[in-house]
């Protein structure tokens, strides 16, 4: 490999396009796109090779900042655009932005179909349970009895979580991370980026104009640490600002302990991201105040990957079967000449 | 290729020349009309026939069994001629049971032949299709020439000695009726032997079954004292050529295949099952070593938005449905307008509106491609007249397509889809290339414009991956030349007039339009899509009767071609009979300011020649050569 010519090193900069940014001052969506632009020269892929697919929301305006290829397609669709992108060019690297009312509610049919084929693309949703870009009506994610611009009396819907959602498509990588954590944000989506099939990566999103506060918990400085749960691989689930916190199991259901009288981390929890996936639905279901919500990777498991399926039928049919030919096809079976 | 036709058992059985038969067979939705009619008309083709075709089947899979609603048909008119429709009335019908006959047999001509399994007409089988009493006692048969052949039991007895169930025997019939068809009509038998030994290739039993059904149907036609006439038909004088059957979708998958390529496009053909529409994924999924991807899609949506994305990615992205699914792509094909982007969306068209009519045919969505979008979103838009005719079609779709960056839809419909023609094949190696440029790398000190325009005012097709051209994309309005989102008002009202103009050039590749009969005179039947056989048969027989009439059949419905205005001037009255309540009328009416008039019919089948003709007769006025032969004879 002496004779490769070094890719050139690129920063953030060269992946920030010449547009005007227009989210809302304040919007944890600048938080994501930095670290976007921050980890992918770690990717050491060229920025033509780099494609950015959207449906619609706010979140899905994030294609036109990044100096990539880009699509901003149309509402809950990115994943259909995506996959047939990928296919077509399987070497080229493909994020999917959207958000939770554009992957959940009106685009859940893709986001599923996606997940069960296991594309090779990087899917980063941005959580932040309310509707933005239409003005604050109740997403699937907003909590029950939230009120909002189209639920005067309350949210009467029970919450989707696409963490749940995510594993029972049996999504092959699916984590977590929080808009203003931003080197776990970072890391994470390094990851997912890295992780070959589809990745999920849900991102607690702040709106502070319509939902302000929604994920205050997990992003607060002061209560961050006994709120959330940094999952590590092969590590036990420890938590709080002492570190003096952990998750046992008792039974089939999880349980908070303190880590004395007794009880040493070898009786907790470890973290296993290739774990059976009733791991992850124990860990999915752990929310906010009863227990530490899991940040971090919950699974990371190998499996087929959809547009390289693809690509082999048409190799082996071509292998067996020869590079076909028009000519001979139209010809084949009946035929007659008419003199 | 040898035809055995000479009568061997009995030399006293009269062949009759004819110039041409329309025969229909009918049965219940599992008897095997479907496969027969298939059978029959390859061979009648490779014996140089002209052939057109119309399979009618319900939309049930297995309707309860001897019921009416369980009823399907397989319609074939070949003849020694040029035919262009499966033909109006019946010279032989062939019912497989009473629901079968009931439901047909007002189709069959006066005197004309009616075969019967009289095996199926049993108390059990009249109540199953509603009847009182026996159709076959009706005195009305005596209009036809009824032949009662008990054909059940005579299949049996010729696979007995097999050691068949009778469940399997009883399978068989299909190719006993088969064979006595075949005898009747002097048809080889060589080609459906071939069909036979390959289809039922696992099983040496089976394959025997209905090799042997088959010559016991044809050994029947020799003996029975029943049938004293068998029909010859000469081969057609068709222009010299190499030939073949295609059915309708059979040819858009190979017409698609083959602009893939003439363009050195891969094919990426992203699809959602629907009737009738799917043999065409059926079709394209066979060929994964000429490189076609076929992606089945969880929707709809997901199988047009996944071939923008191919499209975005260079290949030769095409989605196909019928109208419910065109319905539900509407966003997504306003998006590729605004993307810019080559796509072929392909409606094969059913009765409607919601799920309507699934194996029926119409031509009721044309308004629906031409405008079923929201905003200004116009799309060039072609119609394929015939099965042969769909090749051609998806080949010129895809020129368009990548000359002007733009979706281009094609109508087709389920008569086309279904329905089989001779076709002449095409030698890929003489078919125009169809040339793409993609534009290639730039340095950084460059800019890239991904809406400049050419002289056609088409986009440049840059491809991810391509140094210097990232660029995005998106369904906002978007500024012209730099691509960037734009809420400028003059800016919107110039992309609006863009995209509009960048349809109507599509004029500018299409040749003059053809106009069949006298280039001016009393009434112009205008046309489109699948009515052409009918619409061209009427025409003819009404110039034929001396009626100043002539025919011009539209593939180019968005944009009209640029000569229409004076061809429609050209004629007193103008005549648009459609499938529809008026949809291409209407366009005509309020594009060039005439009085033209529709001739409209939704019944799920297609037009008959005979209702076509009258209505030519009552606008037009008849000429003094038909005065002049009216007095001579």
């Amino acid at each position: 490999m002496s004779t490769a010519t070094a890719l050139p090193v690129l920063t953030a900069n060269d992946f920030a396009s010449d547009q005007e940014i227009r989210w809302c001052p304040g919007c944890g969506d600048y938080s994501i796109l930095a670290q976007m632009k921050k980890m992918l020269p770690e990717l050491g892929l060229p920025t033509e090779q780099i494609v950015f697919v959207s449906g619609i929301g706010c979140s899905s305006r994030f294609p036109y900042y990044m100096n990539t290829y880009g699509v901003h397609s149309i509402h809950g669709r990115a994943p259909a655009v995506a996959t047939g992108l990928k296919v077509a060019r399987p070497d080229l690297k493909v994020f999917v932005i959207t958000g939770d009312g554009d992957a959940l509610s009106i685009g859940g049919n893709h986001f599923i179909h996606m997940l069960r084929r296991n594309v090779n693309i990087t899917l980063v949703l941005f959580n932040n349970r309310i509707y933005g870009l239409t003005k604050g009506q109740y997403s699937p994610t907003s909590l029950e009895g939230a009120v909002t611009k189209s639920t005067p009396m309350g949210v009467v819907d029970h919450p989707l979580n696409p963490i749940l959602l995510a594993l029972g498509a049996e999504a092959t990588f699916i984590a977590r991370s929080v808009d203003t954590q931003i080197k776990h944000l970072s890391a994470t989506l390094k990851r997912a980026a890295e992780h070959k099939g589809t990745a999920v990566v849900e991102v607690y999103q702040n709106c502070n104009v319509f939902n302000d506060g929604a994920w205050s918990y997990a992003q607060d400085k002061a209560t961050r640490e006994d709120t959330t749960l940094e999952l590590e691989n092969g590590k036990p689930m420890i938590f709080g600002k002492n570190r003096d916190k952990g998750i046992r199991l008792n039974g089939f259901q999880p349980e908070v302990v303190e880590l004395k009288g007794g009880i040493a981390e070898d009786d907790l929890l470890f973290h296993d991201e290739k774990a059976d996936s009733t791991l992850v639905y124990m860990l999915a279901r752990m929310r906010h105040p009863n227990f530490p919500e899991p940040i971090g990777v919950f699974r990371d498991v190998e499996s087929t990957v959809f547009e390289e399926q693809m690509r082999n039928q048409v190799k082996e049919a071509i292998l067996t079967r020869g590079k076909g030919d028009l000519n001979k096809l139209f010809r084949s079976g009946d035929t007659w000449h008419v003199k | 290729m040898s035809m055995d036709v000479a009568p061997k058992a009995n030399g006293a059985k009269q062949v009759k020349q004819v110039s041409g038969i329309t025969v229909r067979l009918v049965g219940d939705s599992g008897d095997g009309m479907q496969l027969l009619g298939t059978q029959l008309t390859n061979t009648s083709a490779l014996s140089g026939n002209d052939v057109a075709t119309f399979p009618d089947f319900p939309a049930e899979i297995r309707a309860p069994r001897g019921t009416r609603a369980g009823v399907s048909g397989f319609q074939v008119q070949f003849a020694s001629h040029e035919v262009h429709t499966p033909g109006d009335t019946l010279d032989g019908l062939v019912a497989m049971n009473p629901a079968a006959l009931v439901t047909n047999i007002a189709d069959l001509c006066p005197g004309g032949l009616l075969i019967v399994d009289e095996d199926s007409f049993e108390d059990k089988d009249l109540k199953l299709a509603n009847l009182g009493t026996d159709p076959l006692e009706d005195p009305a048969m005596e209009n036809y020439r009824l032949v009662k052949v008990p054909m059940t039991k005579l299949t049996r007895t010729a696979v007995q000695s097999l050691g068949l169930s009778v469940k399997e025997a009883d399978r068989c019939r299909n190719f006993f009726a088969m064979g006595l068809v075949y005898w009747l009509y002097g048809r080889d038998t060589e080609s459906t032997l071939r069909f036979i030994r390959s289809k039922f290739s696992k099983s040496e039993q089976i394959q025997q079954a209905n090799e042997r059904a088959l010559q016991a149907g044809w050994a029947y036609g020799e003996t029975t004292e029943q049938l004293d006439i068998s029909y010859r038909v000469e081969a057609a004088a068709l222009p010299p050529g190499h030939y073949r059957n295609v059915m309708g979708n059979q040819a858009l998958a190979w017409g698609l295949m083959a602009a893939a390529e003439l363009s050195k496009k891969e094919l990426f053909y992203g699809s959602y099952p629907i009737t009738p529409a799917s043999d065409i994924l059926h079709e394209l999924c066979k060929y994964k070593n000429f490189g076609v991807i076929t992606f089945q899609a969880e929707d709809e949506i997901a199988a047009v938005c996944g071939a923008i994305g191919a499209a975005y990615g260079g290949s030769m992205a095409v989605t196909t449905s019928s109208g419910p699914g065109i319905a539900l792509k509407a966003e997504a094909m306003g998006l590729a307008v605004m993307l810019e982007l080559p796509l072929i969306v392909i409606d094969v068209q059913r009765g409607g509106p919601s799920t309507g009519l699934p194996t029926k045919t119409e031509q009721a969505d044309l308004l629906q491609v031409l405008f079923g979008r929201n905003g200004e979103a116009p799309v060039p838009v072609l119609a394929a007249r015939s099965p042969g005719d769909c090749f051609d079609t998806a080949v010129e779709a895809w020129r368009i397509a990548t000359r002007l960056m733009i979706p281009v839809v094609i109508l087709s419909d389920g008569y086309i889809a279904n329905g089989a023609e001779p076709w002449e094949i095409p030698d890929m190696n003489k078919l125009a290339a169809i040339e793409i440029e993609h534009p290639g790398p730039i340095s950084k000190d460059e800019k890239f414009r991904p809406y400049q325009r050419d002289e056609m005012l088409a986009r440049p097709w840059a491809l991810p991956g391509t140094k210097g051209l990232e660029h995005r994309v998106g369904g906002i309005e978007k500024q012209d030349g730099t691509g960037n989102i734009s809420y400028d008002p003059e800016n919107h009202q110039k992309m609006v007039n863009i995209r509009a103009q960048k349809v109507a050039n599509v004029a500018k590749m299409i040749g003059p339009q053809e106009v069949f009969g006298p280039r001016e005179g009393e009434l112009l039947v205008l046309s489109w899509g699948g009515t052409y056989g009918a619409c061209r048969t009427a025409v003819i027989e009404s110039i034929a009767a001396g009626r100043r009439v002539a025919h011009c059949h539209l593939r180019h419905l968005n944009p009209f071609p640029s000569d229409l205005a004076d061809i429609l001037s050209r004629y007193e009255s103008v005549l648009v009979p459609e499938l529809n309540m008026g949809q291409l009328l209407m366009l005509i009416r309020s594009r060039y300011l005439i009085d033209a008039e529709g001739f409209n019919k939704v019944k799920g089948k297609p037009f008959a020649v005979s209702e076509l003709v009258s209505k030519i007769a009552a606008m037009t006025t008849v000429t003094q050569e038909e005065v002049l032969a009216g007095a001579s004879a």
